[in-house]
């Protein structure tokens, strides 16, 4: 199974460094629609990956389960299948198991088993209170209990779809052609030092949030170390992870709401904060405080995604692209706007949001009216350009 | 009795270039020099001399030099002269031996075996004349998360204090006493330039240096020297010193010749009498000791300002330290092997306690397994020398460091370790009102500023190379770090990986 174990990264380095398309869109509405643009608009950033890894996160994919966990697993080695479904089947009340369908592609070669579980954790004894806390320790667990298996995708009513090869290609594979989802990230990767191994690829995800990620995070030793100490660990092996991760401690579990998250992991400049004279500027102080291991440095843009809702965000400094666009229910988020243009040439707007200046949509609530200009941006830090 | 010791430096004098002008006779604090009243000539007593370079650089027509004096012994690897010498020294005094400083021994200097990273083509290193990069720290306990008010969505945690420090470095304990009043003055005026702190040691704060104590960390050592309320209240942070890293184990002793009128009064104590700091705080004999203490000093403060403990690193430092988190200290200053002292048993100095990288490294891995790191900022002191050993501190784990010895130097130290003489030629550990005031403190304060401003620079060069832009994002990073020339268990509890890996 070449080019599917964590051994592939040779160098033990603990993040991969890469640059990569991103790109994502939504529908406000929450209604479905079929992945053509976003894989469309991935393919046309083809010269931004070179062919080590593409994938997909689609919310509301799986309608017919929507309160059931559900799993996506590789095996890159055949006889761990029956061990990690003897653990889950152990751990959950599992609904649900069937290989994800795949079709034969050319190009995609050596592709590990893919499973998903469709689960839940209702009366299970052992889970507690918090099933989502149950949910990530248990995902946490397989990954690192368990050589060669891994857990990629783990949400409710959402999967993520990735692997080693052209995005557009893995779209192929994964017969993305068959899903149907309100929001849709993408991602095309270059990585430069490893070859590339499937769990490496994006969408990282854990629970119902995803990452797709154009950059490197220089701050992953610090920001990595203060995950474990809160439980997480960085098996995937590349810096897209710890992103995952920390939206889910500040977001779920710290309960802090995303703009204020946002302004954690693409902290306003203290000089910004200390001539802020309105009441905001306490609390953005204390997050910087209280989270300086959570920000993220270097040069990255990251299209973050939950249920109903979808986050961009770029590095303090601006050292990554990315643009965003609207037309009447539809935002779009890219690397490159001409990616944009293409699947839909007719946009109300299109503009690029300031470095650190998050950009925000989220399903509207019922009766709720489209959003205005820009009207995405609520930023709680504000751009630092 | 007779002394059978050589002396240990020669002075050489170019008789051609010497105007017999006593400049060197002025300066030297050791009375090296002296003048031939009759003859008219300046002359000199290797014997006393020390190797201060005070009296080289002063000479108006560098007619001096001084060098180590080439004696040889028979050449022997176990008794080298240092061991002959201590041993002579111990026969004619009997006593303990006396030095001052940080360890001179080759214990290996772990900075010198760990190399720092740098972006090259998938991350644009940073410029820091062009982009921001920041350096602001914050020193105090965290909070473990914010919290919001459900209501209005504004902060709803109650933040611990925090003190902001611009430059991650601050300036270590040296009492007055230790040094000289201008020498403190230079530190406190240094570091309310550079905004960041100066430690006032266990010898109180001095009435004139009041208007600095918003710059100050108040000490509250064994001796209780110059502890009063007002003192409490005055210092930014308030500091339990426990133990040294020139000295762990043992208190402290200021001679009552070095104490003064105006140490005396500093410290709250008769004129001339000993100034005895017992090894333990005598109401500290256990760690819950240790939080009444802590507990008490922030009563006494109306939990207004951090108070943090200062220990030496000693072999199981990482289980001490997470007691003294559990004890309620806001930080924890950690002093390693070579860290300085005014004076000091020499057997003590160089040889009780652990390097500071390796006492660092531990802590940090170890607060951090018990989920307690962000309970304490993290003060790594003993041997920074250079601001890329502060870089390599942040790196492993600390959230400042503290300077001392690269702080005297940059007033005139050369570190010859006589510091416990009180014959400071430089000014600085001396009370001889003659010799202190040789220190301007505007001058030694525009040194100091000038020092901490270089290292800033270049700490922000170094981040910007790794394509970080503020420091926070290199604090604890071990990956920015790689080992050269370390063992496996070495890199193992440094945490780092090989160069090359």
């Amino acid at each position: 199974m070449r080019g599917t174990s964590t051994r592939n990264n040779p160098y033990g380095d603990g993040k991969v460094i890469d640059a990569c398309s991103i790109f994502g869109v939504m529908d406000v509405t929450g209604r479905p629609f079929s992945g053509d643009r976003a894989i469309a608009a991935i393919a046309c950033m083809h010269e931004r990956g070179n062919g080590l890894g593409g994938g997909f996160a689609v919310y509301g994919c799986y309608p017919d389960f929507p309160d059931w966990y559900a799993l996506h697993v590789m095996y890159m080695e055949y006889d761990v299948r029956e061990h990690v479904e003897g653990y889950i089947g152990g751990h959950f009340q599992l609904h649900l198991a069937e290989p994800i369908p795949t079709r034969h592609v050319r190009t995609i070669s050596d592709p590990p088993q893919l499973w998903r579980y469709f689960v839940s954790t209702t009366d299970h004894p052992l889970a507690g209170e918090e099933p989502d806390d149950y949910v990530v320790q248990q995902v946490m667990r397989i990954n690192t209990r368990f050589r060669n298996a891994f857990v990629f995708s783990s949400g409710k009513n959402m999967g993520v779809f990735k692997g080693v090869g052209y995005p557009e290609e893995l779209a192929e594979f994964y017969c993305l052609d068959e899903y149907r989802g309100y929001i849709w990230t993408a991602h095309g990767r270059f990585p430069t030092n490893t070859p590339g191994w499937w769990g490496g690829a994006h969408p990282f995800s854990i629970l119902d949030w995803t990452v797709v990620h154009n950059g490197e995070i220089s701050s992953y030793g610090t920001n990595r170390r203060y995950l474990e100490s809160f439980g997480y660990h960085c098996t995937m092996e590349t810096d897209t992870e710890v992103v995952a991760y920390a939206v889910d401690l500040l977001v779920r579990r710290h309960r802090l709401p995303i703009e204020a998250a946002a302004s954690v992991l693409s902290a306003p400049l203290w000089s910004h904060i200390d001539r802020d004279s309105s009441p905001r500027s306490t609390l953005l102080r204390a997050l910087r405080q209280v989270y300086p291991s959570l920000l993220l440095n270097g040069p990255f843009t990251v299209i973050i995604a939950h249920a109903g809702e979808m986050i961009g965000l770029t590095d303090r400094i601006r050292l990554r692209p990315l643009t965003a666009a609207r037309r009447g229910p539809l935002v779009y988020l890219s690397s490159e706007e001409s990616a944009i243009r293409l699947v839909d040439p007719d946009l109300d707007e299109v503009w690029t949001p300031l470095g650190g200046e998050p950009i925000m949509t989220r399903v509207l609530a019922p009766g709720e009216g489209l959003p205005g200009p820009q009207a995405a941006v609520r930023p709680l830090g504000g751009g630092t350009r | 009795m007779k002394s059978y010791l050589a002396s240990r430096f020669v002075v050489l004098r170019d008789q051609e270039r010497c105007i017999q002008c006593r400049v060197c006779v002025r300066q030297c604090g050791y009375d090296v020099h002296a003048c031939d009243q009759e003859a008219g000539d300046v002359y000199s007593s290797d014997d006393r001399c020390v190797g201060c370079h005070r009296c080289v650089v002063f000479c108006p027509t560098q007619a001096l030099s001084v060098r180590e004096n080439p004696l040889s012994y028979r050449a022997n690897a176990n008794w080298r002269p240092e061991a002959i010498e201590d041993v002579l020294r111990q026969a004619e005094t009997g006593g303990v031996l006396l030095t001052g400083m940080g360890n001179d021994k080759p214990y290996r200097i772990y900075w010198d075996h760990l190399v720092l990273n740098a972006s090259q083509v998938t991350n644009p290193s940073i410029d820091p004349l062009r982009e921001p990069m920041e350096l602001t720290t914050f020193l105090g306990a965290k909070p473990e998360a914010v919290t919001l008010d459900p209501e209005t969505g504004a902060l709803g945690t109650q933040m611990p204090p925090q003190v902001p420090v611009d430059v991650p470095i601050l300036f270590s304990a040296m009492s007055f006493g230790s040094i000289s009043l201008p020498a403190q003055e230079s530190l406190a005026r240094a570091a309310a330039e550079a905004g960041t702190l100066f430690n006032t040691g266990e010898g109180g704060l001095h009435r004139s240096l009041y208007p600095f104590a918003g710059n100050a960390i108040v000490q509250v050592a064994s001796g209780r020297f110059g502890v009063d309320p007002e003192y409490l209240q005055a210092g930014r942070m308030v500091e339990i010193k426990i133990g040294q890293g020139a000295k762990p184990g043992i208190g402290g002793h200021l001679p009552g010749e070095k104490v003064s009128a105006e140490v005396a009064a500093t410290r709250m104590i008769p004129i001339g009498t000993d100034a005895l700091s017992p090894a333990p705080h005598h109401d500290i004999y256990s760690i819950e000791d240790l939080r009444q203490l802590i507990y008490a000093l922030k009563e006494a403060t109306q939990y207004s300002k951090p108070v943090g403990v200062k220990i030496a690193a000693v072999h199981n430092v990482a289980a001490i330290a997470s007691g003294i988190v559990r004890a309620g200290a806001d930080y924890i200053a950690i002093d390693g092997l070579r860290g300085s002292t005014g004076a000091a048993p020499k057997v003590m100095r160089d040889h009780v306690g652990i390097p500071i990288e390796l006492a660092l490294a531990a802590v940090d891995t170890r607060l951090r397994q018990e989920g307690i790191r962000h309970c304490v900022s993290l003060i790594a002191a003993g041997g920074i020398r250079n601001s890329a050993d502060v870089l390599k501190a942040i790196a492993l784990g600390a959230d400042a460091v503290y300077i001392a010895t690269a702080a005297l130097v940059a007033l005139g130290c050369r570190v010859c370790q006589m510091c416990y003489a009180g014959k400071c030629s430089w000014g600085i550990a001396t009370q001889n009102p003659y010799l202190t005031r040789r220190i301007n403190p505007a001058i030694g304060a525009r040194r100091l500023a000038n020092l901490l401003r270089g290292w800033s620079h270049e700490i922000q060069e170094m981040l910007g190379g790794m394509g970080i832009n503020a420091l926070e994002s290199l604090r604890g990073n071990r990956l920015h770090l790689r080992a050269v020339g370390l063992s496996d268990s070495e890199m193992r509890v440094l945490g780092v990986r090989p160069a090359g890996e």
